[in-house]
């Protein structure tokens, strides 16, 4: 039954920060030995505040920052990128997706050719078989085919993660890493860009690493969960059990803060503030 | 009398395509005491409407209203050295970014002591002994050392903190928060919106809420106007929001929230357009 697709053992990675021109340099332990597995096909939720550590994690998953100390397994293979034995197909294997679609799409490059690129550097398919393959994902990501001559600034908030999503899911990863894709977006767009992610997962049989802060995200979409605070997996477990029965201090402070949006609670608030 | 008076609000921006109407003939009430939350997407107009009040929009807005009174005296109608008088002082602003809204050039001390030196008349021995009680009144730990830091050498939730610092220096009547939490961690938000709350408990002044976040509306108001596309869609006390919100707007905001999912789906604000399209047609016969 368990096949895990992800194997993460005692990872850590280290930052050396310059201390000026005569100040001594720092070491920073950014992410301090992280184990996990993830299961093909599910999501693994990795919640933690800002300076945690999960940005540097993503970074590492996706062989952009190579990890101090530790070993990360993709689908069997070791992923080590300080040696030179990475091939392409490795490389394919893991896309991620960022958190602000402003940012992570070129403005002078058209959603067409954003979308061709990964197959233009990764395979020798031919300019009319890349296109139709762009036209096929713009439309699995709810996007009409007109869309593919424009240009990044012609869309919304939502409509660029679905195409920073399309272009991700190009190269059909194993392993899509998705870094707070739905923080910076409106609650009704933030709904419907988590609709699309669980109707991918279920089609190209995708496994994600979801990073977020907002436990009502998580809740909605994990299946594993992983709390990280100063660098460190705090808890891990299935949603279910870290939702009904957290362990760490630190997860509950996390769940006391999340604002609560409920009848009962509004009820609550009140009747503490006209007793006051 | 309330604090805050608004009717028939329009603004309308000079685009190269023509004019476009960004608010269209919305009207607020706030009571002293009172927590307004204004909740709604980006596009909705919530944050132009508050800029209108503070006379921070830019040449090419056309502002237009029935009334826009502050304490019973209109706004548009005072002389421009007065209004200046009026903000900054009794209705006071904080915005969303925080590092944004403060100059990285002076620290944080001269920044406090500036809105001071403008809208009050003491010494400067005051004003230094003031800026630390601020400080300190927002909850920045060893606030005398910290009076000549940078904003760069503080934390997002710290500049926060300095700017509801500036925003109350005046004990204004009237704080208008933008966002106040959407930049920050939700540990963070919970000890900013805390500290808004108490403020505006023990000062009694009138609190303006700008946010897309339905948790924060639950979380500190009274009252709750819902606002899409430049239109008012709803305003209601927060229980009746929540338990029975009446336009489908609302439904759909609420049901968008993803602790509310039922089942496999969220349900989306495009589920209900064809409700609201009926909506409307019921209202305009």
């Amino acid at each position: 039954m368990s096949d895990p697709i992800l194997k993460v053992r005692d990872l850590k990675r280290d930052y050396v920060i310059s201390g000026g021109m005569f100040g001594k340099t720092k070491l920073l332990h950014a992410v301090k030995g992280v184990s996990f597995d993830v299961e093909r096909g599910s999501t693994l939720a990795v919640v933690g505040e800002s300076g945690c550590g999960k940005s540097t994690l993503a970074r590492m998953l996706t062989m952009i920052d190579p990890p101090t100390s530790g070993t990360i397994e993709i689908d069997g293979e070791t992923i080590d990128i300080t040696s030179h034995g990475i091939t392409r197909e490795m490389r394919q294997a893991v896309q991620i997706v960022f958190q602000n679609p402003y940012g992570s799409l070129n403005p002078r490059q058209k959603i067409g050719a954003v979308l061709e690129e990964p197959l233009l550097l990764n395979t020798s398919m031919s300019a009319a078989e890349r296109r139709d393959a762009a036209l096929a994902m713009l439309e699995k990501v709810g996007l009409p085919p007109e869309h593919y001559g424009r240009y990044p600034h012609m869309f919304s908030g939502g409509q660029r993660q679905r195409v920073a999503i399309a272009r991700a899911i190009m190269l059909r990863p194993k392993l899509l890493v998705l870094d707070e894709p739905v923080s910076a977006l409106d609650l009704s767009v933030q709904a419907q860009i988590l609709n699309l992610l669980r109707d991918l997962q279920d089609e190209f049989d995708l496994t994600y690493v979801f990073i977020s802060h907002d436990l009502s995200v998580v809740r909605y979409i994990a299946d594993e969960v992983m709390v990280m605070y100063f660098g460190e997996a705090v808890e891990h477990g299935t949603r279910d059990q870290v939702f009904s029965d957290p362990q760490h201090d630190y997860t509950k402070t996390l769940f006391a803060a999340t604002p609560r949006a409920d009848v009962e609670s509004i009820k609550k608030r009140l009747a503490a503030k006209s007793a006051a | 009398m309330a604090l805050l008076e608004i009717r028939n609000l329009r603004v309308e921006f000079d685009t190269a395509a023509g004019p476009f109407r960004a608010l269209d003939g919305v009207d607020y009430t706030v009571e002293g005491g009172e927590v307004l939350a204004i909740v709604g997407e980006s596009g909705s107009g919530k944050s132009v409407a508050m800029l209108a009040v503070m006379g921070l929009l830019p040449d090419s807005a056309t502002v237009s209203a029935d009334l826009m009174a502050f304490e019973g005296i209109d706004l548009r109608a005072m002389p421009a050295a007065e209004r200046r008088k009026v903000i900054g002082k009794d209705i006071a602003m904080i915005f969303q970014e925080p590092i944004a809204s403060l100059n990285p050039c002076f620290t944080v001390g001269f920044q406090l002591d500036e809105v001071l030196k403008t809208h009050t008349s003491l010494s400067r021995k005051e004003r230094k002994d003031r800026v630390i009680e601020l400080l300190e009144s927002v909850g920045i730990p060893d606030p005398a050392r910290r009076v000549s830091a940078f904003p760069h050498q503080m934390s997002g939730g710290q500049c926060q903190r300095v700017m509801i610092a500036i925003a109350t220096a005046c004990a204004p009547k009237l704080l208008i928060a933008d966002e106040p939490t959407t930049a920050l961690d939700v540990t963070i938000q919970k000890q900013i919106l805390d500290l808004l709350t108490d403020m505006q408990r023990d000062t009694g002044m009138g609190l303006i809420m700008i946010t897309h976040d339905m948790g924060v509306v639950a979380e500190t108001a009274d009252r709750v106007v819902v606002q899409y596309k430049g239109k008012q869609m709803e305003t209601a006390d927060v229980l009746t929001l929540f338990e029975n919100p009446s336009h489908p707007y609302t439904k759909a905001l609420l049901s968008a929230l993803p602790e509310n999912a039922t089942g496999d789906r969220l349900p989306t604000v495009a589920d209900y357009e064809a409700m609201m399209q009926a909506d409307v047609r019921e209202v305009q016969p």
